[in-house]
C-alpha cells in the first residue's frame, strides 16, 4: 500500500508539469493580444498617415497652395496655433474656479439627497453634443452678450483686452471661450469631485475639531489632498478645449489676426475650427495644408495630455496618505 | 423689534450671541435685489424707451448681497466667520452660474425645436428642397448606419483589448504600452480622427474619397479608447475568487473568461459601450471631414457621401438658404432630436448599470 501511495504521488507530478495546450486558449489569447497590438498599430497609422499627407504641404511651394496666400506654411499656421492656445487658455481660466466651486458644492456643501442629482445634472452638460453648443452659442449667447461687450469697450477700453471697437454681432473669441468653458466644466468638475470626496474623513473631522470653520477645513485639508486631481482634471479639460471644433467654428467670426483683444470683430481662428470651415471646399494641396495643421494640433494635445499623465503619476508616487 | 434690529436682539440669547440670525441671508438677498431694481429703474427715469434689464439687476443685486453679508458677518461674527460665509456664497454662486447655460440651452432647444418636430422631419430627406419643408430622415439613417458600423469595428477590438489588459497582460511590457497609448488616444481631437480616416481612404481609394465607412472608421478611433477604459474597470471589479473557483473545477482559462468573467461584468460593459455610442453619435467634425454632406438618402456605407444628424444641424445653420427661418427651424429640430437620442442612451446606460451592478461582497 505504502509503495502504491508513493507511486501515486510520483505519478501526480507529470500531469501538472504537462500543461495541456488547448486550441481555445491559444485562439483567445492570440485575439486578445492581437486587438491590443492593433490599437498600437492604429495609433502609429494615425501619425504616419497624417505625416504622409501633411508633409507635402510644408515642403511645397507656397504659391501652389491658395489657402496660404503666398506665405510660408509656418506663417499661415502660426496665428492658428496662437488662436487655439488663446481660446483654450481663456476657457480654462474661466472654467477652473467655477468647477472647483461646483465640485466643492457637490462634495461638501450640498446635502446627499441633492448632491447626487446635481452631479448627474452636471454630467448632462458633458453629454450635450458640441454642435448643439455651437448652435446655442451662435444664435442665443452671442446676441445676448453683445451689450456687455459694448459696455466693456466703452468703460474698460484702456485695458488691451477690451480695446474694442466692440463687435456688433458678439461673435468674438470671448464668446467662443465662454462656450468652451461650458463644455469643459463637467470634465474638470467630475475629476475634482471624485478627489474631493476621497479626502480622508478623519482629517476633515480633526480639522473641524481644532476649531476651523468649514472654509478653513476645506482650504487646509480638502484642497491640498485634491490638488493633483484638480490639476489633471484641468489638463484633461484643456485637451478638450484645444481640440474642440464645432462650437468654435459656429460661434467665432474669425479674421486670422494675432490679437489679445477679446471683444473686437477681428479674432484669431483655431486650428480645428479652421479645418472644419475650409475642408469642405478644399482641393489639391490645400487639403494637405489642412491635414498638416491637424498634425500640429495632434502634437499639441499629446504634449498636454502627457504632462497631465506625468503630474498624476508623480502625485501617486508621493502621496503618503496611505 | 426683532426684525428691526437683529444685532441687538441676539444679545438676549447667550447661545446665539455673536451670530447672525439664520433668516438674515434670505432677507438680505431679497432686499439687495429690490434695492438694485429700484436703483436701475431710477437711473433710467429720464430716458425714453428705457427698459430695466433684469439680468443686470440680478447680477448687481447678488453683488450687493455679497458685500452686505460680508459686512454684517464681519461686524457681528468676526473675520473668520465672514470669510467662511463668503466661501459658501461663492461656491453656491459657481453652481448657479454653471447651471444657467444648461437651463438656457435646454429651454431654447426644446422651444425652438418643436416647431419642426413633425412627421415630415422624420420621413423626408432634403432632396430638391430649397425653402421650407423637407426633413432629416436621410441624416438620421446616416447617423444610425455609421454609428452601427463604428460599433461593429470598435466593440470587439475594445473589449478584447481590455480582456488582454486584465486577464493576460498583468506586468507585461506590452500591456503597459497599450495602457499608455490608449490614454494618448483618449486625447485625440475628434477632427484629427476625421483627418486620419480621410487620409487613409485617400491613400487606399484615391483623392477626394468621402464615404460613410470612412466616417465610421473615424468614429471607431474615438470609441475604442472609451470602451477599453470602461471595460477594463468593469473586468477588474470581478472578484478573483470567481476565477479561481472556475480554475479549481478544471475550466480552461478562455472558458472561464467567456462564461464567468464576462457574464459577471456584462452590465457594466454594456453601460460603457452605450456611453461611448452616445458620445460619438454627437460628433460632427470627423464626419464633416470624412463622410461629407448629402441631401439624399444613402444606405450604402461604401459608396457616395453620407449625411449625419450633427452635420445636418451644422449645415442648416452655416448655409442658411433663401428662407433662413426654415433652415434654422430644421437645425433646432435636429438639435432636439440629437439631444433626445443622447439623453435616452445616457439614461438607459445608467439604468442598466444600476439594475445589474456586479454584486460584490463589499
Amino acid at each position: 500500500m505504502a509503495e502504491e501511495n508513493g507511486g501515486d504521488a510520483a505519478s501526480l507530478t507529470p500531469p501538472v508539469a504537462r500543461v495541456k495546450v488547448r486550441v481555445g486558449d491559444r485562439v483567445f489569447y492570440g485575439s486578445a493580444r492581437g486587438a491590443g497590438t492593433f490599437i498600437l498599430v492604429t495609433l502609429a497609422a494615425v501619425s504616419a498617415f497624417l505625416l504622409v499627407e501633411g508633409v507635402p504641404a510644408i515642403t511645397a511651394d507656397p504659391n501652389d497652395i491658395s489657402l496660404l496666400d503666398g506665405q510660408n506654411f509656418w506663417f499661415w499656421v502660426g496665428p492658428l496655433v496662437f488662436g487655439t492656445l488663446w481660446a483654450a487658455t481663456l476657457a480654462l481660466l474661466m472654467a477652473l474656479p467655477l468647477s472647483i466651486g461646483i465640485a466643492l458644492f457637490i462634495s461638501h456643501y450640498a446635502p446627499r439627497r441633492i448632491a447626487t442629482p446635481l452631479g448627474y445634472l452636471v454630467d448632462l452638460l458633458a453629454a450635450v453634443p458640441s454642435v448643439v453648443y455651437g448652435l446655442w452659442g451662435g444664435v442665443v449667447l452671442a446676441p445676448a452678450i453683445q451689450p456687455l461687450y459694448s459696455w466693456l469697450g466703452e468703460n474698460l477700453g484702456f485695458l488691451p483686452f477690451f480695446a474694442g471697437p466692440a463687435s456688433g454681432t458678439g461673435r468674438t473669441i470671448l464668446t467662443a471661450a465662454i462656450v468652451l468653458t461650458v463644455m469643459v466644466l463637467p470634465i474638470i468638475t467630475a475629476v475634482s469631485r471624485e478627489v474631493f470626496l476621497q479626502t480622508p474623513r478623519l482629517y476633515e473631522e480633526a480639522s473641524l475639531a481644532l476649531g476651523a470653520t468649514k472654509w478653513e477645513m476645506i482650504r487646509t485639508v480638502v484642497l491640498p489632498v485634491g490638488r493633483g486631481g484638480v490639476i489633471s482634471g484641468a489638463m484633461l479639460g484643456l485637451g478638450r478645449a484645444l481640440g474642440e471644433t464645432m462650437s468654435v467654428a459656429m460661434v467665432l467670426s474669425a479674421t486670422g489676426v494675432v490679437s489679445f483683444n477679446l471683444i473686437s470683430s477681428g479674432n484669431p481662428s483655431t486650428i480645428a475650427a479652421n479645418v472644419a470651415l475650409s475642408f469642405p471646399e478644399a482641393y489639391g494641396l490645400n487639403i494637405n495644408a489642412l491635414i498638416a495643421s491637424g498634425l500640429i494640433l495632434f502634437a499639441i494635445t499629446i504634449v498636454v495630455n502627457s504632462i497631465a499623465r506625468w503630474i498624476v503619476d508623480r502625485r501617486q508616487e508621493f502621496s503618503g496618505a496611505n | 423689534m426683532t426684525t428691526l434690529n437683529p444685532f441687538l436682539s441676539n444679545d438676549t440669547n447667550v447661545y446665539a450671541a455673536g451670530k447672525l440670525p439664520s433668516y438674515l441671508p434670505g432677507v438680505l438677498l431679497i432686499a439687495s435685489v429690490l434695492v438694485s431694481w429700484v436703483l436701475f429703474a431710477f437711473a433710467g427715469r429720464g430716458q425714453d424707451e428705457y427698459q430695466v434689464n433684469l439680468i443686470v439687476v440680478a447680477v448687481a443685486g447678488v453683488a450687493i448681497f455679497g458685500v452686505l453679508l460680508f459686512g454684517a458677518s464681519f461686524r457681528v461674527e468676526g473675520r473668520r466667520r465672514a470669510v467662511d460665509r463668503m466661501a459658501t456664497f461663492l461656491v453656491s454662486l459657481a453652481l448657479v452660474i454653471a447651471l444657467t447655460p444648461l437651463f438656457s440651452l435646454i429651454i431654447t432647444v426644446v422651444s425652438k425645436g418643436v416647431v419642426r418636430f413633425d412627421s415630415d422631419f422624420f420621413t423626408l430627406s432634403m432632396r430638391n428642397v430649397v425653402g421650407e419643408g423637407g426633413g432629416a430622415a436621410h441624416a438620421m439613417w446616416g447617423t444610425v448606419l455609421m454609428t452601427l458600423a463604428a460599433s461593429i469595428i470598435s466593440v470587439p477590438i475594445g473589449l478584447l483589448t481590455s480582456i488582454y489588459l486584465v486577464e493576460y497582460g498583468a506586468g507585461k511590457r506590452l500591456s503597459r504600452w497599450i495602457r499608455f497609448f490608449v490614454d494618448v488616444m483618449t486625447g485625440i481631437p475628434s477632427i484629427v480622427a476625421g483627418l486620419f480616416a480621410y487620409s487613409l481612404f485617400e491613400i487606399l481609394l484615391g483623392p477626394g474619397t468621402r464615404v460613410g465607412i470612412s466616417g465610421s472608421v473615424a468614429l471607431a478611433v474615438l470609441m475604442v479608447p472609451i470602451i477599453v477604459r470602461s471595460s477594463e474597470e468593469m473586468l477588474r471589479l470581478v472578484p478573483n475568487e470567481l476565477r479561481e473557483a472556475a480554475y479549481a473545477l478544471g475550466v480552461p482559462k478562455w472558458l472561464t473568461i467567456l462564461k464567468v468573467v464576462l457574464p459577471t461584468s456584462i452590465a457594466g460593459i454594456t453601460t460603457g459601450i452605450m456611453l461611448a455610442i452616445a458620445r460619438v453619435m454627437g460628433e460632427t467634425a470627423p464626419l464633416l471631414v470624412a463622410a461629407g454632406f448629402s441631401n439624399n438618402f444613402n444606405f450604402n456605407l461604401f459608396d457616395e457621401r453620407m449625411q449625419s444628424l450633427p452635420n445636418f444641424v451644422y449645415y442648416s445653420y452655416i448655409a442658411q438658404g433663401s428662407v433662413p427661418e426654415a433652415y434654422l427651424d430644421r437645425a433646432w429640430a435636429g438639435a432636439l432630436t440629437l439631444i433626445l437620442i443622447v439623453m435616452v442612451l445616457n439614461l438607459g446606460a445608467r439604468l442598466i448599470a444600476r439594475a445589474f451592478a456586479p454584486k460584490t461582497n463589499r
